[in-house]
């Protein structure tokens, strides 16, 4: 008798499936394409393999939708034991997530064909990586969280060494990998550390532990929190984890980089989100003086190198760097309103990176090598659409007024000026100059000089891309005229620790 | 409850026509309807692009119309909602100030487009310059600061394409040097203005409009308000451009095309100072009369220094660059005198020095489109050749001089009328550059048009039809401004008035008794009863009296 309560008592949770739906939909959907696939031509006039993803995508971003009304009325649902937390934030970066995957996909369809690669592969890799994402930003425990980043990384690593007949696809691929399987080393080893320290790997009882007891040696909390810097730092790219961005980004093929710089970016700052300014919340004063740094060097580091870059993915590699950078300063701010200010901002340069990695796609015609900014002069004559949506997006990340990457920073900055740190504010501004001077360098490259000798007088640009490019700048006007809708929604979803059990005054010894 | 209010605000504003937005609005649809015109008709563009200036023109002029004289504070205001949270409006509104730099951008633009044309690829050229007008315009009439900053800012991106498509030989440095440097200014702004909002908000709702900002002082603390106030003034110091910040101006202004060279002169250089007025002394007084000092002394460098500068260039196009350093150092030092004449004469000067400034460079482009150089050692005898087009180079020279009769004498003399009555020696120093003025002018004017033409100058063509078009009513205004102020001074001088008034109630600062009421005349009963009264009276006038003593 006494066997069978013990067994009772390790039951497996209540799963709550329409909580997880999003999730359980890009995965189903993955797995599908895998079987589907199978049976379909493997090069076919018809883009099924593409339209399958969007139609996965599109289900999950409508799936969040339906949750995003439930999580706003009723606060965060907490599923699964607890182990995961449907929340704004969740809901919301989801949907970014599925944009992401929905932009990479249209890209991709055209990039396949044209390398001759074509094949379900691509997007299943990309619905599974997707599906880590998701998981990412609605863990509410260390172990799932990990389970998230490695779903979403180990995909992604495969994504990098796509072109299998290209040599550097296959080397970004290795050194994605080995790096990346590096830094989730340091991420398990950091969750390894704060269990250590607090005895749960439960993101809401370890904040309502932090926040009740001090430790007398908090060493090893400590070293937690700067181990799972490291790890989800990584994924990011901020410096001076970013050294394998430029390599990587160059290397990959363009369409999977759109991803990586919105995507993955996105998953990692959801990561970062959920432990730091919620699991770690009460230890504030350890962790934000670390981000600080961080954000400095991340945007000023990002910045500068900018500038030298010729080669146009290595320079919008440190350019997603640098707004890396930007990112980390809503988390330094550690308040609604830096998140709030993270959500927005990711929510916008999704489209922006991913518009742009499009433009790099098609400019980079067969072979994907055509990248050096001599083949961006003269853009304008040859080919006036390419270089109209090239030039709002680089003015969009140079965050020039009425596109989103104006009001992304200004809510940033905003955030950060909130919490007192104004020097981390100009800082960024300084950054921002510099930056702009790189992305006036294509700007110019593209308007103001002569195209080179045997530069392609035409582009073909695939539907899919013209689709692609032509939402992402889009997206960057019509929020960077009229922010208000999406600036709302991103309010709506950042109070965090609104539903969390609130540690109260009297409970603290 | 406040949202209640912002919608009945918004209501009431709603009945009447909203001039502002459409005169701001008005250029942006030209922009877009220039860069709709079928690629294959080109010609088309510039009248398109000159109707649509000429519609801003009328609206601007409107304004002037509509514009109740004698009423201080904001006019015609609009207001709707943008964003939520931060509180950031669509909130537009005029006043004695910001109205004569409306109606300046409003005839400049129509002008430069007639004035000098672009050779190629026109569409983009007037698409740019129109959208140039749009953000000009929106920057004078912004009433929040986020409204301002985002036109402040988006002003760059024309001008910037302007100068590096249409320029000269060394356009891409020039286009680049202006845009890091002005983005480098405005990269302090933002964060003051961030700080600004998020400072005064103390946690509660956060709000970017000007008025409630500027009405509610000694909410931010008198030190941080100090820095507050240099993080504007770099940002305008940079536009104006002030004396250690002014390095882009030459290069930008040789090297942009003719209209760029104009508006960048004639209005561009305004959002600078008008920036003073308005984020300096109106939203900071008393960092404002902290630093008049430094400002007052950076306004005189400027006027010297750049006076010498262009007496020693060898390109007519930098001669009148250079001399926009020298005249916009006059406003620096009229803005920060901190008094009402200063004041109005910077304001006036603004106007003058854009009307007149704009002429010259329009002169000058017309020279280079003629003889392909600007440089004066090739340019000789011109008079001869073409009589009538030296006529008008003279008369918009002596209105830059400053002789008396036409506009610049007037703004300068208001200016150094104002300053002295609080900064006599910087006054002193100022009355010089009016005279390197007419020295630097005048020597080139000699170079350039007297003597007898050598052989590739004897053929100088004369004046066209439609470039006296374009410059007659420059002239016009030139001659009318010199004549005749009244007007100009009447519609600006409630709004000035109540800035100093602004100033002396949130700062220990008298304004002396002389600029508004003339000398004062203490009956000598008085005089010993004053005394009496004590130390209290005389720290009350501290500023004044200490100012004044310099003098002495």
């Amino acid at each position: 008798m006494t066997l069978l309560a013990e067994i009772q008592k390790l039951d497996t949770p209540n799963v709550e499936f329409s909580t997880i739906l999003p999730v359980l939909l890009l995965l189903g959907g993955a797995v599908l394409l895998l079987v589907i696939g199978s049976f379909l031509p493997k090069r076919s006039k018809t883009p099924w393999h593409a339209t399958f993803t969007l139609v996965t995508a599109g289900a999950a971003i409508i799936s969040s939708v339906v949750l995003w009304f439930r999580v706003r009325d009723d606060g965060a649902i907490r599923a699964l034991g607890d182990t995961v937390r449907i929340d704004g934030i969740t809901v919301f970066l989801t949907i970014v997530i599925a944009a992401g995957v929905i932009l990479t996909a249209l890209l991709t369809d055209g990039y396949l064909r044209r390398e001759r690669l074509e094949g379900p592969e691509a997007y299943v890799l990309l619905l599974l990586s997707a599906s880590g994402g998701v998981i990412m930003a609605s863990a509410n425990d260390l172990v799932v969280l990990f389970l998230g980043l490695e779903i979403l990384s180990i995909a992604v690593y495969v994504l990098a060494g796509l072109h299998i007949r290209r040599a550097r696809s296959g080397e970004a691929a290795i050194k994605y990998f080995v790096l990346g399987a590096f830094s989730s080393a340091f991420l398990l080893y950091g969750i390894a550390l704060v269990y250590g320290a607090t005895g749960s790997t439960n993101l809401t009882a370890i904040q309502s532990f932090l926040a009740r007891n001090i430790l007398t040696n908090n060493v090893g909390l400590l070293a937690g929190f700067a181990f799972l810097l490291v790890g989800l730092g990584f994924k990011v790219a901020a410096v001076p984890f970013h050294s394998w961005a430029p390599d990587v980004y160059d290397g990959s093929p363009s369409p999977v980089v759109a991803y990586m710089a919105s995507g993955v970016k996105t998953a990692g700052f959801a990561g970062l989100i959920r432990v730091f300014v919620y699991g770690f919340e009460t230890s504030q004063a350890d962790w934000r003086p670390i981000v600080a740094v961080l954000v400095v060097l991340t945007m000023v580091i990002g910045s500068v190198l900018m500038v030298s870059q010729t080669n146009v993915k290595r320079m919008l590699a440190y350019s997603s760097i640098s707004h890396a950078g930007f990112i980390l300063l809503g988390i330094d701010a550690a308040t609604d309103r830096g998140v709030s200010a993270m959500l927005f901002y990711l929510a916008t340069y999704t489209f922006t990176v991913a518009g742009s990695f499009g433009i790099a796609t098609v400019v980079g015609r067969a072979g994907d090598n055509s990248h050096t900014v001599d083949q961006y002069r003269g853009l304008a004559k040859r080919s006036p659409f390419l270089a109209f949506c090239f030039m709002i997006l680089l003015l969009a990340q140079a965050g020039v007024p009425l596109t989103t990457g104006f009001v992304a920073k200004f809510m940033v900055l905003g955030s950060a000026v909130d919490v007192g740190r104004y020097w981390l504010a100009l800082v960024g501004m300084v950054s921002a100059v510099i930056s702009a001077y790189a992305y006036l360098r294509f700007v110019l490259a593209m308007y103001g000089e002569d195209s080179e000798e045997g530069a392609p007088k035409r582009y073909k640009v695939p539907v899919g891309a013209k689709i692609a490019i032509s939402a992402s700048v889009i997206v960057t006007l019509v929020f960077g005229f009229y922010p208000s809708p999406l600036l709302q929604a991103s309010r709506t979803a950042a109070p965090i620790a609104s539903a969390a059990p609130q540690p109260t005054a009297a409970a603290q010894p | 409850m406040s949202a209640a209010i912002l919608a009945s605000e918004a209501q009431a504003a709603g009945v009447s026509f909203p001039i502002l937005t459409f005169l701001v609005v008005t250029p942006a649809i030209g922009a877009a309807m220039v860069a709709l015109v079928n690629n294959r008709r080109p010609e088309i563009a510039k009248q398109v692009a000159v109707l649509f200036g000429m519609a801003t023109a009328a609206l601007s002029i409107g304004v002037l119309a509509l514009f109740k004289t004698g009423v201080a504070g904001y006019q015609l205001v609009e207001h709707a909602r943008w964003i939520k949270e931060p509180q950031i409006s669509w909130a537009l509104g005029i006043d004695g100030i910001s109205l004569w730099l409306v109606v300046l951008t409003g005839i400049l633009f129509p002008i430069s487009m007639l004035g000098a044309s672009p050779h190629e690829n026109e569409k983009p050229y007037y698409a740019w310059l129109l959208l140039l007008e749009a953000g000009c315009l929106g920057t004078f009439v912004a009433k929040d600061l986020f409204l301002f900053f985002i036109m402040f800012e988006i002003v760059l991106v024309p001008m910037y394409f302007l100068i590096s498509g249409w320029g000269y030989d060394d356009r891409k440095y020039a286009a680049n040097k202006f845009f890091l440097f002005t983005m480098f200014g405005s990269a302090f702004m933002l964060v003051g203005i961030l700080a600004t909002a998020y400072l005064h908000a103390k946690g509660g709702p956060v709000t970017f409009d000007l008025q409630t900002l500027a009405e509610h002082q000694g909410v931010i603390a008198k030190t941080t308000a100090r820095w507050l106030f240099l993080s504007f003034a770099i940002a305008f110091a940079v536009k104006v451009p002030l004396f250690p910040f002014h390095t882009w101006l030459p290069d930008a202004h040789t090297q942009a095309p003719t209209a760029g060279s104009v508006i960048l002169a004639g209005v561009l250089l305004k959002l600078g100072t008008y920036g003073y007025l308005r984020f300096g002394l109106y939203l900071f007084p008393e960092a404002a009369v902290w630093a008049a000092p430094a400002m007052v002394t950076l306004g005189v460098i400027g006027i010297t220094y750049g006076a010498i500068c262009a007496a020693m260039q060898k390109d007519l196009k930098r001669i009148v660059a250079y001399s926009s350093v020298a005249h916009l150092g006059f406003i620096a030092l009229g803005t920060f005198s901190l008094t009402t004449q200063g004041i109005s004469g910077s304001v006036f000067q603004m106007v003058a020095h854009g009307i007149s400034t704009g002429a010259l460079f329009l002169l000058v482009g017309m020279i280079y489109e003629r003889r392909h150089t600007r440089a004066i050692a090739a340019l000789k005898g011109l008079q001869k050749p073409a009589p009538i087009f030296a006529a008008f180079f003279t008369i918009v020279t002596m209105s830059s001089i400053g002789l008396p009769g036409l506009n610049g004498f007037v703004g300068e003399f208001v200016i150094l009328q104002g300053s002295f009555l609080t900064r006599r020696w910087w006054t002193a120093v100022a009355v010089m550059g009016v005279i390197l003025a007419a020295l630097y002018l005048l020597w080139a004017y000699q170079r350039v048009f007297h003597g007898m033409p050598d052989e590739d100058n004897a053929s100088f063509a004369e004046l066209k039809f439609t470039e006296g078009l374009a410059l007659a009513p420059l002239l016009l205004i030139i001659v009318f401004m010199g004549v005749y102020p009244k007007p100009i001074f009447d519609r600006m001088e409630p709004s000035v008035t109540h800035l100093v008034q602004h100033i002396e109630e949130h700062t220990d600062y008298r304004e002396p008794g002389v600029a508004r009421k003339g000398p004062e005349v203490v009956p000598v009963s008085e005089r010993h009863s004053e005394e009496a009264s004590g130390q209290t009276h005389a720290d009350e006038h501290g500023d004044a009296t200490e100012n004044g003593e310099g003098g002495h």
